[in-house]
């Protein structure tokens, strides 16, 4: 457990980790490199498209912490679970969800994965395990321990992931969940994207204790931080916790110090934080451009056979996009289909 | 090939903006999440951000331009090894074309706009809204030995029969186990089905209801038992947001078979903040069935359907109901049909429409009004949503009027929506206006006189039964 230091460095924007990570795999840093790339350039597209009116509402995009759930993704087996907010299109794709679903869906399409209805906040997939999608800071937390409380119940290993920010963990119910978790003993990895903001609210503003890692502390929950802009710290530190949990020693919390690039949604003028703080984040740890100069260094792959990748991930964003864009609306009939089952 | 940058979308209701500054000159080279451009929309000055790599080739909408409509092209930028030559060959991007095909409201409005010609959109007209249809109760095969028990019993025997019969329902809640219950509604199910299945919880029905939400995600059954639903109000979040909402949210692919039951109404005594009904408040709320009954035959029934429903049921009991006693047909599988009303006593003159302990009333009126030879048909709606309207209507139809009996408050209660019904599908057969007899417009006084005028009253629903046959 390595919840010793009261206050973090994080708060200053300092990282706090010089300590070595494991290295990865040649495979692992290549496919947690496409992966992290299909996010950004997703969140890309979709932040153009909402620029053209394509995409209503509420967007959230997840830029700068992809690291954090393509990490965590590489823990998980089949019939584990995951949970989040609204920030979820990355989570849905490090899931396996298709990007045309998806994108579809942020269009408010017939082929988008809630047939229109959900929007970018409210997206499910049975099949890949994945919960949601859900608007209300805070609520997935003791859902999340539901869906882990069934993996009790039924006597299996599975391990339910639940995410939320920064923001959330101030939310009572975050600590109802924590005290039942422990008590029962539920398999619930508690990921805490900590980005820094809860909207316009620096996490100093907002919490009496800023390192998140310690919230469990008063219901014997162990918690430590991580460094979520690297995806290799990120799926060590998830591995041990994933394992904790499989091992019926109860819920585990990560606090991810991460980082959002982008406004908190797309109409957020970001006034709350200066240009050169984002940049500085952008320049100095980046979780994409890491992991790029880590591959080249270790030769892993080329510059060119980089561009491929690269150009493979474009063209699978585009073509989500295409969809998506050309895809129809739901016929009307669907009004009034999905109230009751 | 070069790409154009286009006036974007900067809040869900932008449609146009004014270019405040460019950031960057003609010639400058910008790679992907620079900012190249500040706009000014109605509500902040907000930051544009490349989206490609290269030389930001020609600007086509100088700083200090207002109103520019969202999506007109405002510059172009050209790629690795492209120059200026090129910026004639721009196509609009395939998506501006895509966004203009693809007909997405706000920027055909924009665009409208700009060439002051609106286009009108062919509105799509709502479909039908479904009706609930509901299927009549299960014949009772003569000879059914007929026992009486109390809603508690009534209650327990349900859970207990659903638990017996599938291994995926389970009771959760403040003191269901060891307790027994606060009500003793959940007597000996922790010596029949254990500490696995019959779960004490903390005090936390925030999170106890959430957690029952994701078990129900996951394909488990939960029953969760509020001590009351006065305390509910801190996990309406959950019954609503996450409960009611999820299946439709996800196009019908993730739904939520979960029963949330406890007392409901008014407690004897206890005041304000415990004496309440919450029956209006969740009859409003599309995706959730709620269920409100006054006989132990009905409590059992209709819980058991709860219970194999697959979508969030609340479960409205009553306290003053639990110790009361009436027969319950003694059959292996007892179940009713959820959504259908139940004539509790038939007759011509008036209409009277209660549930759960607005029946008690109901029936003693109906017998002092039968003193006066004014024959009531009394209608036990059992269930609130979906509301057997057919019912109603038909009994309206017969007698021409209609009273409705209710505990909550009158302001957009149960009642009100019964008389709106009414007066939509059978206004032509009202012999007069519809009556409504319910909680008086105050917090639960705990003063025992005070406590009794709030509620309704047999008298009062005598007195308004004959009003509306002018008697
Ligand atoms: C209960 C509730 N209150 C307020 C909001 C509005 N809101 C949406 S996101 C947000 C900030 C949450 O920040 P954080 O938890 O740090 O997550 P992040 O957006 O940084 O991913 C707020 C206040 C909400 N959706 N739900
Ligand atoms: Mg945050």
């Amino acid at each position: 457990m390595t919840v010793a230091s009261r206050k973090t460095e994080a708060e200053n924007g300092a990282r706090p980790f010089q300590k070595a990570v494991p290295d990865f795999s040649k495979e692992q840093d290549l496919a947690a490199y496409e992966r992290m790339l299909t996010i950004r350039r997703f969140e890309e597209k979709a932040g153009q498209m909402y620029g053209m009116g394509l995409i209503g509402g509420f967007c959230h995009l997840y830029i700068g912490q992809e690291a954090v759930v393509i990490g965590m993704q590489m823990t998980l087996k089949p019939g584990d679970q995951v949970i989040t907010g609204y920030r979820d299109h990355g989570h849905m794709l490090a899931c396996g969800m298709n990007p045309k679903g998806v994108m579809a869906e942020l269009t408010g399409r017939t082929h988008g994965y809630s047939k229109g209805k959900g929007g970018s906040m409210h997206m499910f997939s049975v099949e890949k395990g994945f919960y949601g999608g859900h608007g209300i800071v805070g609520a997935p937390v003791p859902i999340g321990t539901g869906l882990a409380f069934a993996n009790t119940y039924r006597g299996n290993d599975n391990v339910c992931l639940t995410y939320f920010g920064d923001g959330a963990a101030n939310q009572g119910q975050v600590y109802e969940s924590f005290n039942m978790a422990e008590l029962w003993k539920l398999p619930v990895v508690y990921v805490i994207e900590n980005n820094r903001y809860a909207m316009g609210t620096a996490i100093a503003r907002s919490s009496a204790e800023t390192n998140l890692s310690r919230r469990g502390l008063s219901f014997n929950i162990p918690g430590e931080q991580v460094d979520g802009m690297d995806v290799r710290a990120v799926k060590a530190a998830g591995d041990k916790a994933v394992a904790w949990c499989r091992a019926g020693k109860g819920p585990y919390i990560l606090e991810m110090l991460t980082y959002r690039y982008r406004g908190h949604s797309m109409s957020d003028p970001a006034k709350y934080r200066t240009r050169e703080e984002v940049e500085k984040v952008r320049a100095t740890h980046d979780p994409i451009e890491q992991a790029r100069l880590r591959i080249i260094e270790k030769k892993f792959a080329s510059e060119d056979q980089l561009k491929k990748i690269d150009a493979k991930v474009r063209a699978l964003i585009n073509e989500a996009s295409e969809f998506a864009t050309h895809d129809a609306e739901p016929d009307v009939s669907e009004l009034y289909t999905d109230v009751y089952r | 090939m070069p790409t154009e940058v286009l006036m974007p979308a900067l809040s869900p209701t932008m449609e146009k903006g004014n270019l405040a500054k460019w950031l960057k000159r003609e010639g400058d080279a910008v790679k992907s999440g620079d900012v190249i451009a500040e706009i000014e929309t109605d509500k902040a000055t907000m930051e544009v951000e490349a989206a490609d790599e290269g030389t930001l080739g020609k600007i086509l909408v100088p700083e200090g331009t207002h109103d520019v409509a969202v999506n007109t092209p405002i510059a172009v930028i050209l790629g690795e090894g492209e120059d200026k030559s090129a910026i004639k060959d721009v196509k609009p991007s395939q998506q501006q074309k895509a966004a203009e095909s693809a007909a997405p409201a706000k920027a055909e409005k924009a665009e409208a706009k700009a060439q002051e010609t609106p286009a009108p959109k062919q509105e799509q007209k709502p479909p039908q809204a479904p009706e609930a249809k509901a299927a009549s109760d299960p014949d009772i095969p003569e000879g059914t030995e007929m026992v009486t028990m109390t809603m508690r019993e009534a209650l327990r025997d349900a859970m207990a029969e659903e638990m017996r019969r599938d291994k995926d329902v389970f009771v959760i809640g403040e003191e269901v186990a060891e307790y027994q219950g606060a009500y003793k509604v959940t007597q000996g199910l922790l010596q029949e089905f254990g500490a696995k299945r019959v779960i004490d919880t903390p005090i936390t029905e925030h999170g106890f209801a959430g957690l029952g939400v994701g078990a129900a995600l996951a394909g488990l059954k939960p029953i969760v038992e509020f001590m009351t639903f006065n305390f509910a109000m801190q996990a309406m979040d959950h019954l609503i947001n996450s409960a009611a909402k999820t299946l439709y949210m996800s196009g019908g692919q993730m739904g939520c078979s979960i029963v949330f039951r406890g007392p409901n109404g008014a407690a004897a005594r206890v005041a304000a903040q415990h004496s309440q009904d919450y029956s209006a408040w969740y009859s409003h709320i599309p995706g959730l069935k709620v269920i409100a009954p006054f006989t132990a035959a009905d409590a059992k029934g209709l819980l058991k359907a709860a219970i194999r429903d697959p979508n969030p049921v609340m479960f409205l009991e009553n306290e003053i109901l639990y110790g009361h006693s009436s027969p319950v047909p003694k059959l292996d599988d007892f179940v009713l049909p959820i959504g259908k009303a139940k004539i509790a006593r038939s007759g011509n003159d008036v209409t009277i429409v209660s549930w759960s302990m607005g029946m008690s009333y109901a029936l003693q009126a109906a017998e002092e009004l039968a003193k006066d030879g004014i024959d009531a048909e009394v209608i036990d709606l059992r269930t609130l949503r979906p509301m057997d309207t057919g019912t109603i209507v038909a009994s309206v139809q017969k007698t021409g009027r209609a009273v409705t009996v209710e505990e909550g408050w009158q302001q957009s209660g149960v009642g009100a929506e019964i008389a709106a019904r009414i007066m939509e599908r059978a206004f032509d057969y009202l012999d007069a206006p519809v009556a409504r007899v319910s909680g008086r417009d105050v917090p639960m006084p705990y003063a025992a006189n005070l406590e009794k005028l709030a509620l309704p009253s047999v008298a009062e629903i005598v007195e308004a039964a004959r009003a509306v046959c002018y008697r």
